[in-house]
């Protein structure tokens, strides 16, 4: 159980990146259009 | 009913069997090619059809049947876009993007669905050189990369308009970053705080199964710390909102909903950290986390439908004409940006073409369709010396016109900004959320206050532990979902049934009885003509349908609708613009015009003049035919009310609305449209001018809440002031920006459906809103009698909310109404 004190705070690292990671895809504009990429998906491209 | 007049004028027979290889809508008879494989309804589709064949593009095609979308006709233009190369333009509108390229961002006509986005994302193949073009569908942009040094702007702006997508710079691109980059850091707070609900909920559900259980004090300890550092970020940046809703509200002293928020996160964050540092206690982290994530989700609904509202209202000025075609001394035209037009400029207005400024003709004769501005559904004669103002339609032929007033100072860049102003007088209605967020506030820090004094005798620490409990329990969370779930969902639903709502709270003012004012051309009637009525010599019949099968006048047209084809051999055709028709048929001179075309040409018996008085005093077009010098037949046409349009407005009036009439048409055509919908009205106007429309409306609106439905630019204003303002299908652009609600379908029944929808709405609203006060009431009960434990509080506040959503995505507010 003493694994806790090691294992809780690696799980919060691994939060923490993908908060992260979310962060830095906002910031790029990846859902300013969250309605185009729904229509752009069904056309399968040459 | 511009969109209707427009198609009526471009040339269509509507009973014509063959469909347009590219739009789809019937290709009129003279048009017909025998034996081709393809046939085109104007020569605007022809292009965009080889155009696109050409790119190899031609998948574009299938993919609009899966879309199952129509394409709006072409209307040929040859508009250089040369005012887009212009240096000042380019240095205000574009943004580098690196290697070299430039990227402007465009507002695009007539982009409606996935085949056009398909179709202008590949854009590069239709104007090579293009790098990028990104299609935003919600907001009816696209972005578009290119070299500015291989390519020029107005190439690309050219090869927009041939795929029959008119591209308007968009004018207010700075608030529109600005806005975005707002969006972006609302969504970066929603996205911390939902990682932070999530992982402090999985680190209580240990501390719940070990407060059950059993659990070593330093695990429970070193568990409690851990969701003090995970739920820190929320509290700290991500309820930042509304703390700043909650200071403002406490110096104003308006009561807010941010304020029992702000208190009950705060609270439960203070009162939990004081607990871990002491070791003992509850902590809240679990439920002020999940108040923080739900919130916020709410406020991220709300402002996606407001900025769909504000979007729309930047698109305004992008419809006043933006360039003109100055003539010079030697009669070359040269296309120049419409600023640099002066008073007294010569200008060539092509067919096809919108004019450009205010001014007066002089040279050439044509037909103008006034129908957005003015509303007058029947085409304007236009000769020598006759005045024409900005925005009108040239429809026949060319012409050449003296500018006398450009930009703002013309009537349309006066309506326009009369929108603007409009827009922003409206008086704010106070939503149902905030009126009940008063009462709420008042409600739960005295039931605190009450709590902690009741209990203050028996125990001073359990009456400090149940004041805090009741806070964070009572936090308006499900009361905060109420409205805009219910809005947002209904919105999607509305959607689906093709009525386009705006803003939320236009769904709210919906819900309550007011008069609704109707334009009518186009609105209440079809917005073309149609023969009613014949009188004298049923045998003159094919000869008229022969005769008028050569003309694309509107009239012709509606002969044709009535009368089909007829195989006569017709020789010596003349067309007189703005007077009639008339050609030989088996050596017989046959006319057919207005009363005066008629009267000059032929003999006309009174008893015939008579009629057509009659007709024109009931608001009907006369039309006379005429053989060999004898005037021997009156056909009348008039602008059919819409099958649906009684049936519609009874239900409203059913619903407790009032109804009214204000058209810019004709008083006696406005009195007959009234006289066959046979129903009570509060008024019925005619002649209105644009500006009449705005002050009727706005002395309605003191009196009550005002509902215009109208579609031109000329209801635009009056759209834009009125508490809610309906553009019905095919209305034009401008308007289309103004009001609050679009139906892309036609007819009054849309209109009935968002009624009813509305109203729909309001009781979801506050069903919502009884629920979330229920679950309220059941927790305060229990943190009042020092009852509650944080895991009940953990459990039933998720599902409150989740009740709520439930409730507003389940619930039928958009039904199809037979």
């Amino acid at each position: 159980m003493s694994a806790l004190f090691i294992v809780l705070p690696l799980a919060l690292l691994l939060v923490s990146g993908s908060v992260f990671a979310f962060l830095w895809a906002a910031r790029r504009g990846q859902f300013d259009d969250l309605d185009t990429p729904a229509v752009r998906a069904l056309h399968d491209d040459d | 009913m511009s969109q209707a007049s427009l198609a009526g004028l471009d040339a269509v027979g509507e009973e014509a069997d063959v469909a347009c290889s590219h739009c789809g809508l019937p290709v009129p008879r003279p048009l017909l090619e025998a034996g081709a494989s393809t046939q085109f309804c104007c020569d605007g589709c022809r292009t965009v059809y080889s155009v696109i064949f050409g790119a190899g593009l031609e998948r574009y095609y299938a993919e609009r049947r899966e879309a199952g979308s129509e394409q709006k006709r072409v209307r040929s233009s040859d508009k250089t876009y040369a005012e887009l190369d212009d240096r000042a333009f380019l240095a205000t509108y574009c943004r580098a993007r690196g290697s070299g390229l430039l990227e402007v961002e465009l507002y695009l006509e007539n982009l409606h669905c996935p085949a056009c986005v398909w179709l202008v994302e590949k854009l590069g193949k239709v104007v090579p050189g293009v790098v990028a073009a990104t299609v935003d569908i919600g907001r009816s942009t696209v972005t578009v990369a290119w070299p500015p040094d291989k390519l020029q702007l107005s190439e690309i702006a050219r090869g927009l308009a041939t795929l029959g997508y008119p591209p308007h710079p968009r004018q207010s691109a700075d608030t529109a970053e600005l806005r975005r980059i707002e969006d972006r850091a609302l969504l970066a707070r929603m996205a911390v705080a939902g990682a932070v609900f999530g992982n402090v909920m999985l680190l209580a559900l240990a501390l719940y199964a070990g407060a059950f259980q059993g659990m070593d004090s330093d695990y429970q300890s070193f568990f409690r710390w851990a969701s003090l550092v995970v739920v820190t970020p929320s509290v700290a940046w991500s309820a930042g909102a509304f703390y700043r809703g909650a200071w403002s509200a406490v110096r104003t002293r308006t009561p807010h909903m941010d304020l029992p928020i702000s208190i009950g996160i705060l609270a439960g964050f203070a009162w939990g950290t004081v607990n871990v540092l002491r070791g003992r206690g509850e902590i809240y982290f679990d439920s002020v986390a999940a108040v923080v994530f739900l919130l916020l989700v709410g406020r991220w609904l709300q402002r996606r439908q407001q900025h769909q509202a504000k979007n729309a209202a930047d698109l305004l000025y992008s419809f006043a004409p933006s360039s003109a075609r100055l003539l010079s001394d030697d009669g070359t035209a040269r296309e120049v940006p419409i600023e640099t037009v002066v008073e007294g400029s010569l200008l060539e207005v092509r067919a096809g073409e919108t004019v450009p400024a205010d001014g007066v003709v002089v040279e050439g004769s044509s037909t103008l369709d006034a129908s957005l501005l003015s509303g007058e559904s029947r085409p304007i004669e236009i000769v020598e010396g006759a005045r024409l103002h900005a925005g009108t339609l040239n429809v026949a032929a060319r012409i050449v016109m003296r500018a006398e007033k450009t930009g703002q100072a013309t009537r349309v860049g006066r309506l326009l900004r009369s929108v603007e102003e409009a827009s922003t007088r409206r008086a704010p209605i106070a939503l149902a959320a905030d009126r009940a967020a008063g009462r709420f506030v008042l409600g739960s820090l005295t039931l605190a206050l009450l709590t902690l004094l009741g209990w203050w005798h028996f125990d001073s620490e359990r009456a400090l532990e149940n004041a805090i409990a009741l806070l964070v329990v009572t936090c308006p969370c499900a009361l905060g979902l109420a409205t805009p779930l219910a809005v947002s969902a209904s919105i999607g639903k509305a959607a689906r049934r093709g009525i386009l709502i705006k803003g939320g709270d236009a769904l709210e003012r919906l819900a309550t009885p007011s008069l609704i004012v109707f334009d009518k051309t186009g609105t209440l009637t079809e917005g073309r003509l149609e023969l009613s009525s014949w009188q004298g010599d049923e045998a003159l019949k094919p000869w008229v349908a022969a005769v008028e099968a050569r003309s694309a006048h509107p009239i012709a047209l509606a002969f044709g609708r009535a009368l089909g084809a007829c195989d006569v051999e017709v020789c010596d055709y003349v067309q007189t613009p703005g007077g009639g028709v008339e050609a030989c048929i088996d050596g017989q001179r046959v006319v057919v015009g207005s009363v005066a075309f008629a009267k000059a040409r032929t003999e006309l018996p009174p008893q015939l003049e008579a009629a057509a008085r009659e007709a024109a005093a009931r608001g009907e077009t006369p039309v006379l035919v005429g053989v060999d010098g004898r005037a021997r037949a009156l056909a009348t046409f008039h602008d059919p009310v819409r099958a649906d349009a009684r049936a519609s407005l009874l239900r409203l009036q059913a619903l407790g609305h009032r109804l009214a009439i204000l058209s810019g048409d004709q008083p006696e055509v406005v009195q007959a449209v009234r006289e066959k919908l046979d129903l009570t009205f509060e008024f019925a106007l005619g002649g209105s001018a644009p500006e009449e429309k705005l002050a009727v409306v706005e002395r309605e609106t003191e009196r009550g809440p005002v509902v215009m439905v109208g579609d031109g630019v000329n209801d635009a204003a009056a759209l834009a002031r009125a508490s809610v303002g309906i553009a019905v299908h095919g209305g034009a652009e401008a308007s289309l920006a103004a009001a609050d609600v679009f139906t892309t379908r036609p007819g009054v029944s849309p209109v009935l459906e968002l009624f009813v929808g509305g109203s729909r709405t309001l009781g979801v609203i506050r069903r919502n809103m009884l629920l979330s006060l229920a679950y309220n009431l059941v927790c305060a009960t229990l943190a009042v009698a020092g009852a509650i434990a944080p895991w009940i509080a953990a459990i039933l506040m998720p599902i409150s909310s989740l009740t709520v959503v439930m409730s507003s995505y389940r619930a039928k507010t958009f039904p199809e109404i037979s």
